[in-house]
């Protein structure tokens, strides 16, 4: 049988993907083919949203995403979320605020948000939890969390 | 081993024609969790994807068209809620927004869940499926097309084009009961709809049976209830119980990891209850 031969444009670079089987999650491309490990998989069933990433500007869960299927398309991860050694305003605000404990949920949670804002600069409260509903954290309780988001808001509309 | 991403409906008949092991990907969120735990292993993989034919929706008149592609996210459009509105809060209850970014009503269809999110409205709106193949298009019905858990009566080469389901005059509920808020399997939900037109009001029922099921008996019994020329109905415990009690009698719930069949009776009972006490308060005002 033979392997599969494809790219994969992740973070404006275009990655070679070499002798894949059909069925590698876009997770387990980015994670163990191209070694970007800031996307973190856990329930690979689309529970826990820690794999989310961008695809062509949607926000979609990587772990149910069949990588193959998405050459060709713009995809974005933590790693490019934010030039090389600078945080973004939404991860300076996680720092901030405290909403990093384990840290496991954080770069989900952080594309998460950062989709949510571009969208949606000044999100309701059911809004902002509805939009993060597929993240989850069992560290922080959320409240820290919400809280970074209100602090980007803030910043952003006084920008 | 191969991926095929064809950006046509001919195309997508041409692939499933050339191989016959070759698996249909919709918007992946059922299927990349078998392949994920092993339960699924594809070699041959028809993306769905780039279809521009399989996307969105549209009314033709007193139908609306949904694309067999068209995502959770985009039924939860205004003016799509304008035309079917249980489906849109059907949609909404569907994971989390990573999931509705990428399911599509085709891929509820074609999984055939006891518990897909969709199928209770589908079912309570007397839905069509239009099923497409370089043989042309056939159009079943849901009970036609999903004849057990994750069984349907889809032909090798076959891909559902679109869901088509009437634009009623009347209100319409979903109510669905889980564990959280979000990212939730339902333990029980149920659809109703009233459609004034007809003067029927119909119901079904999910996660409570094998597929989903329609609550005949509740339905026939309200129909008497209602008086069509006034819609005038009071909304009395006593009636909103009843319709309940019935609609109970029509579910066959089992125990599972989820839930029991006893707790799912009476979920049941609850969500009708609570369905029929809001339509009637809303046939009330003229909604």
């Amino acid at each position: 049988m033979t392997a599969l031969h494809y790219q994969l444009r992740v973070n404006g670079r275009t990655h070679d993907v070499r002798d894949a089987h059909v069925g590698e999650s876009l997770l387990g491309v980015l994670r163990d083919r191209l070694g970007l490990y800031g996307t973190k998989g856990a329930c690979e069933q689309g529970e826990c949203g820690s794999c989310s990433v961008l695809v062509d500007g949607t926000l979609v869960c990587a772990c149910l995403v069949l990588a193959a299927s998405v050459m060709g398309a713009a995809i974005t991860t933590i790693e490019g979320i934010s030039p090389d050694g600078v945080l973004s305003d939404v991860q300076q605000a996680f720092v901030d605020c405290g909403a990093v404990q384990c840290g496991f949920c954080t770069p989900g949670l952080v594309i998460a948000v950062q989709h949510l804002l571009d969208d949606n600069p000044a999100p309701t409260e059911l809004e902002l939890k509805e939009a993060l509903s597929g993240n989850i954290c069992r560290c922080t309780g959320y409240g820290r969390i919400f809280a970074a988001v209100d602090a980007v808001v803030e910043l952003r509309s006084a920008r | 081993m191969s991926i095929t991403i064809p950006r046509t409906l001919a195309e997508v008949y041409a692939a499933l024609d050339a191989d016959a092991d070759a698996q249909i990907l919709a918007g992946g969120t059922d299927f990349m969790v078998e392949v994920n735990f092993g339960h699924r292993r594809p070699t041959s993989v028809v993306s769905l994807g780039a279809v521009g034919e399989l996307r969105g929706w549209r009314r033709d008149g007193d139908t609306l068209v949904i694309g067999g592609g068209c995502t959770y996210r985009e039924m939860q459009d205004p003016a799509f809620a304008a035309l079917a509105p249980a489906l849109t809060v059907a949609a909404r209850t569907v994971g989390s927004p990573q999931i509705r970014n990428v399911g599509t009503i085709g891929g509820n269809v074609a999984t055939a869940s006891p518990a897909g999110d969709t199928l209770p409205v589908l079912t309570a709106l007397d839905a069509t499926i239009t099923l497409g193949s370089s043989r042309g298009v056939r159009h079943v019905t849901l009970p036609e097309f999903i004849v057990g858990p994750k069984r349907t009566t889809r032909i090798a080469g076959e891909v559902i084009v679109d869901v088509r389901v009437p634009v009623l005059d009347g209100p319409q509920e979903y109510l669905k009961i889980g564990t959280r808020n979000a990212m939730v399997i339902a333990v029980a939900d149920v659809a109703l709809v009233v459609d004034r037109a007809g003067r029927t009001l119909r119901c079904a029922l999910g996660s409570v049976g094998p597929t989903v099921l329609r609550a005949t008996e509740a339905e026939a019994w309200a129909r008497e209830q209602i008086d069509w020329s006034s819609e005038s109905i009071a909304a009395a415990d006593a009636l909103c119980a009843e319709f309940g009690r019935l609609a109970a009698a029509s579910a066959r719930p089992i125990d599972d990891h989820r839930s029991t069949a006893d707790y799912r009776r009476r979920g049941v009972e609850v969500l009708a209850s609570r369905a029929f006490r809001r339509v009637l308060a809303r046939m009330g005002d003229g909604r």
